[in-house]
């Protein structure tokens, strides 16, 4: 018997139940992408519906040295097509919080910068709402 | 390392106007099948991690050894125009994760209640949540096979709806029958934005 399994036997926290792999979460912690930084300098909160455009710059590969791969994969996702925050997040499968930090360090060094859907606490105007009513009937 | 596609021609990307509708309801009446049946993509969940320390009561029993929680939110999209995104957030279940529904409406264009006749205390919350801060809303009952079918007027009548707050009866998995609620939500926002131009 393995010193690990008497360890075990033994009681020391072994609890009924194991997690296995997914279950036992991510090899890399979520946050240890982000330097443990849980915001950015940037101006406002980014919301879930926050659109990510790649400037020009993003085309140019001597300006990555400093990204994380993950930052590379937001930027050639969106370089595709520009996407939200909450679809990077799914896409990318980091919480959401995450995303977030990663977007806002790409904004500072101007390889994307991002839509402000509809500025917080306002509702959006009469005539865009005509024509979402409008798009929904053509559906 | 470049990023691939640097031979991207320099047509500028079209920056679509985004807006977003939220799906409330109590756990299981079917939020996600609603998003999903007018999602023009499978419904995607996204998750946001939570620090245990600071939250509210959170029974962890069973799972000591577990320090965060996650919060999964699924969500569809609507392109409506090529510069016109709608997207729809289901909203998390529990009511303990209220803070998140704070930022999930902000800048909401409104909001669907689906409600579940058999459990109708369970949208007592998200109802009462959308009447205080002034976010158009409409009542959705999901009409499970099965249920027992009840005249809208008494439904009305136990969820205490406000006269202009529409109540329909849907099918969550009917696409036809989700964007008439769809269009029963923005008709609704749309009567309260001619009202007051500056919006609460």
């Amino acid at each position: 018997m393995s010193d690990e399994a008497e360890r075990n036997q033994q009681g020391q926290t072994p609890g009924p139940h194991h997690w296995f792999d997914d279950e036992a979460g991510p090899v890399v912690r979520p946050y240890a992408m982000t330097r443990g930084r849980t915001s950015t300098a940037t101006r406002h909160r980014l919301d879930l519906i926050a659109v990510v455009v790649p400037e020009p710059a993003a085309d140019d590969p001597g300006r990555d040295q400093t990204l994380s791969p993950e930052h590379v994969e937001i930027v050639e996702r969106c370089s595709e097509q520009p996407q939200s925050i909450a679809e990077l997040a799914a896409g990318l499968d980091l919480p959401v919080g995450v995303v977030r930090v990663l977007v806002g360090d790409l904004v500072e060094d101007e390889l994307v910068h991002v839509t402000r859907p509809v500025p917080p606490a306002e509702l959006p105007d009469v005539s865009i709402l005509r024509e979402v009513i409008n798009g929904l009937r053509a559906l | 390392m470049a990023f691939g596609r640097s031979s991207r021609t320099t047509k500028p990307f079209v920056e679509p106007v985004t807006l977003k509708i939220l799906v409330a309801g109590g756990f299981g009446v079917g939020k996600t099948t609603l998003v999903g049946a007018v999602s023009e993509i499978r419904p995607l969940r996204t998750e946001e991690m939570l620090s245990e320390a600071g939250r509210p009561v959170d029974d962890l029993h069973g799972v000591e050894t577990k320090t965060t929680t996650t919060v999964a939110m699924d969500f569809g999209r609507i392109t409506l125009r090529e510069d016109l995104v709608l997207y729809l957030f289901g909203t998390p279940g529990q009511d303990r994760f209220w803070f998140l529904w704070d930022e999930l409406a902000q800048g909401a264009l409104g909001a669907i209640v689906l409600a579940d006749t058999r459990r109708l205390e369970d949208s007592f919350a998200a109802i009462d949540y959308f009447e205080r801060r002034g976010i158009p809303f409409t009542v959705a009952v999901n009409c499970f096979e099965g249920a027992q079918r009840f005249p809208a007027e008494s439904v009305r009548g136990a969820l205490d709806l406000d006269p202009e707050v529409e109540l329909l009866m849907c099918d969550a998995r009917d696409r036809e029958s989700v964007k008439n609620v769809l269009v029963a939500v923005v008709q609704h926002a749309l009567v309260l934005a001619d009202r007051s131009p500056v919006a609460t």
